[in-house]
């Protein structure tokens, strides 16, 4: 017997990868959370038939998500993080001493009960004692909160079913106010391959160009993603990505990536004229 | 016949079996199933251009219901605990007119808010009625027109017995509510119709703990958006008939201008509506309500806006408050309403109802996502704090008696000139003017113009209102009486 898992990536192209097993497979009240085993890509989390993440190649989304502002600022101390349900970033973040509270606010629970199950690759980490866990909507959590936060990473599904709310002009707002003044925001950022995606691209950036100082792009290589090149933003109040850019004091914490490094940093500002000009079309 | 349930939708099932017998159509509409017109078919869809077909014997017909539509309108009676209900496809505005065609003639005198739709006006207007206008109060801190008291109510009764109806707003645009129940026994006992606008209050029939309905409050009729909080589509609408209507006068009075092809579409939209309102209602408008409820708490929290609710009754010109309305009076961040409006519009994709100098509306039916009332909630928060100040807008009245020279009919058809609009104080008008929405006019046709009039229409054009009513499309001319 054979059985694939497909994922639609546009009209025209479809994404296969062939499937062991079914782990588990169940609706919560926002998606339909599904792990398989595969032979390629180890355990795979879907959202309403989504890729999420494999256990193969979740290393390169974390580590860019985490170790991108942690390198510009070494000093941050509180971090709010929105969705990231499987824990990848929190593992990533728990790594440095320095980090003193994460709250992290997703609005589906059964998300982390799977991954605390079925996932212990990314959710290892999520009894760390700096963490706190908020089960609501990421909007409304972030609307209380004023120059409380050094970081705030968006780790978000795409900007259609519950992660909507989080690509909207007055969510970045709200987590601008949320920053203290030289806070960071981290958001997916989508990819600026295939042409809806890439709409949403543009639509998040011209959302966030519109209330941060700084609002800058970096990608990295997702293969699992729908056409493997994917992309983060980095939005500050004033601090620039590569020109503050810490690189020795971060390689003199020792960490060790597999993907990541300080080169790396700052190569991935470096955008393809095309994306360039997608995101000058605004 | 076998009896027919709140579950069955007689127009909507032989609008489905019609559709599956594959009739072939040598009649209107000519697109033919959308076959004739394919691009319109693409972007509609094909389900719905076949749905759109021409009266015939299987489907009846809205002008001389006598088999499914006649089934459907008998249901949706029950529905709405009214005698007869007729379906209505020109938009609530014809169902007001009809209302007020219904019960009386030129000459004649009904008594009515000065803040009611202008569609009320209009009916003046073609059958040549005079108004007879009670004051409905205004709150001025938020700068709405209330209800209208019962007191005011009994005081034009006795000035004007000869009158032939009253028209109550049930509720306003705003959500304010007068005591029908009281001015229905009232009206009745001068030997007066009872008719209520019920643009804004269908859910009044279904949802837990609303405002008294009209049929309930036994009111002779009442026009019901069916597609503002109903579900059905826009400019579909139902008028009801309470016990002592001649309701063969009333279909006369519809067919004088409503059209001979009445959408099935929109037919099948009211059948389909009403069912799930009967079925679903009480589930739709409590959820309704919870979200209303939590968005005025969030939104009152942000400080600075007011979204006002229960607490402005006082059992008189607000006797009740529709429990539904989202309502946020914007003056002490600084802006007026129409200028959040703008803001939510241009800068954050939120569409609301309308706004006005001093107050914003959401219309919230139920079929909201959670995410999507955080969103409008965490926008405003954006606002005040991207465009807010803390010099609180200066308020204009909001409520200009009017002074009445003419009646509607008459201004309407005199001969007229056309004025600049600046200096038209002390020319009677001959048409309305009204911000739209919310479609209240600020002059109507035979009233005098005055300058605080002038006055206040400069105003709102100059925070953006749309004004609108005017033969000159940027109302900068007014026609007047010669």
């Amino acid at each position: 017997m054979e059985l694939w898992f497909t994922e639609t990536h546009t009209e025209n192209v479809r994404f296969s990868i062939r499937v062991d097993r079914q782990v588990v497979s169940e609706k919560s009240k926002y998606q339909e959370i599904a792990v398989f085993d595969t032979k390629e890509f180890g355990r795979v989390l879907t959202l309403d038939g989504y890729i999420m993440l494999t256990e193969k190649d979740e290393f390169i989304y974390h580590e860019m998500i985490v170790h991108v502002p942690m390198a510009v600022k070494p000093d941050i101390k509180n971090v709010l993080i929105i969705g990231a349900g499987d824990g990848g970033t929190v593992r990533e973040l728990t790594r440095y001493n320095t980090v003193e509270n994460i709250d992290m606010v997703e609005i589906d629970e059964e998300v982390v009960k799977v991954c605390r199950k079925y996932l212990k690759k990314t959710s290892c980490s999520l009894d760390d004692k700096r963490l706190n866990i908020f089960y609501e909507d990421g909007l409304k959590f972030v609307r209380r909160k004023k120059n409380e936060y050094d970081l705030i990473i968006v780790d978000s599904t795409d900007p259609f079913g519950p992660g909507e709310g989080l690509f909207t002009k007055e969510f970045y707002g709200n987590c601008y106010q949320a920053l203290n003044e030289d806070g960071i925001l981290i958001n997916q950022h989508e990819s600026p391959y295939y042409s809806e995606d890439a709409d949403s691209m543009k639509r998040a950036h011209r959302n966030i160009a519109r209330v941060f100082d700084v609002s800058e792009v970096y990608q990295f290589h997702m293969p699992t993603y729908p056409s493997g090149h994917w992309l983060f933003g980095f939005s500050s109040k004033g601090l620039d990505p590569v020109k503050d850019l810490k690189a020795d004091e971060w390689n003199r914490l020792g960490l060790k990536t597999g993907y990541y490094n300080t080169d790396i940093h700052k190569g991935a500002f470096a955008l393809p004229n095309y994306v360039k000009e997608l995101l000058k079309d605004e | 016949m076998e009896k027919l349930s709140q579950n069955d939708t007689p127009i909507h099932e032989a609008l489905k079996k019609h559709c599956e017998q594959r009739v072939v159509h040598f009649d209107v509409p000519g697109h033919k199933g959308g076959r004739g017109n394919k691009e319109l078919k693409y972007f509609l869809g094909e389900q719905c251009l076949k749905a759109d077909v021409n009266s015939m014997k299987p489907l009846d017909n809205l002008c001389h219901p006598v088999s499914v539509i006649k089934d459907a309108q008998r249901l949706a009676a029950e529905a709405f605990g009214a005698e007869e209900v007729f379906f209505i496809v020109n938009g609530t505005t014809a169902a007001v007119q009809a209302m007020v065609m219904s019960v009386c003639k030129a000459g004649e005198k009904i008594i009515l808010p000065r803040n009611v739709h202008r569609s009320a006006i209009n009916a003046l207007i073609l059958c040549g009625a005079i108004p007879v206008y009670v004051d409905p109060g205004v709150n001025e801190e938020l700068g709405i027109p209330l209800g209208m008291s019962v007191s005011a109510v009994k005081e034009a009764i006795r000035k004007n017995p000869d009158a032939k109806a009253i028209i109550v707003n049930n509720p306003t645009y705003y959500g304010v509510c007068s005591d029908i129940e009281e001015i229905v026994k009232i009206a009745h006992a001068h030997g007066m119709k009872l008719l209520a606008d019920e643009a804004h209050g269908t859910h009044f029939y279904f949802g837990e703990d609303m405002p008294a309905s009209a049929m309930k409050a036994g009111a002779d009729m009442a026009a019901v958006s069916m597609h503002k909080t109903g579900g059905s589509l826009t400019q579909s609408s139902f008028l009801l008939c309470g016990k002592n209507v001649d309701s063969g006068y009333v279909r006369q009075i519809i067919n004088l201008t409503q059209t001979t092809s009445g959408s099935y579409l929109l037919l099948s939209s009211l059948d389909i509506s009403r069912k799930n309102l009967y079925l679903n209602g009480k589930d739709i408008f409590k959820r309704t309500v919870s979200y209303t409820k939590y968005a005025r708490e969030e939104i009152n929290a942000i400080g600075g806006y007011y979204a006002f609710g229960d607490e402005l009754t006082d059992g008189d010109t607000v006797y009740k408050f529709d429990p539904t309305k989202l309502s946020v009076n914007t003056r002490n961040i600084g802006l007026a309403g129409i200028e959040v409006y703008d803001l939510l519009r241009d800068e954050y994709d939120i569409q609301i109802e309308f706004g006005d100098l001093g107050n914003i509306l959401a219309i919230v039916s139920g079929g909201e996502r959670e995410l999507e009332i955080e969103r409008l909630i965490s926008a405003l928060s954006e606002i005040k704090r991207i465009h807010g100040t803390t010099k609180a807008k200066t308020l204009n009245q909001v409520y200009i008696e009017p002074v009445i020279k003419n009646t509607p009919h008459e201004a309407f058809f005199a001969e007229k000139k056309c004025v600049p609009l600046s200096e038209s104080a002390g020319c009677v008008s001959t048409e309305c003017v009204m911000c739209y929405p919310p479609g209240i006019p600020i002059i109507a046709p035979g009233e005098l113009i005055t300058d605080r009039i002038v006055d206040y229409i400069r105003y709102a054009k100059e925070m953006g209102c749309q004004i609108t009513g005017t033969e000159d499309m940027n109302v900068q001319y007014i026609n007047v009486m010669k």
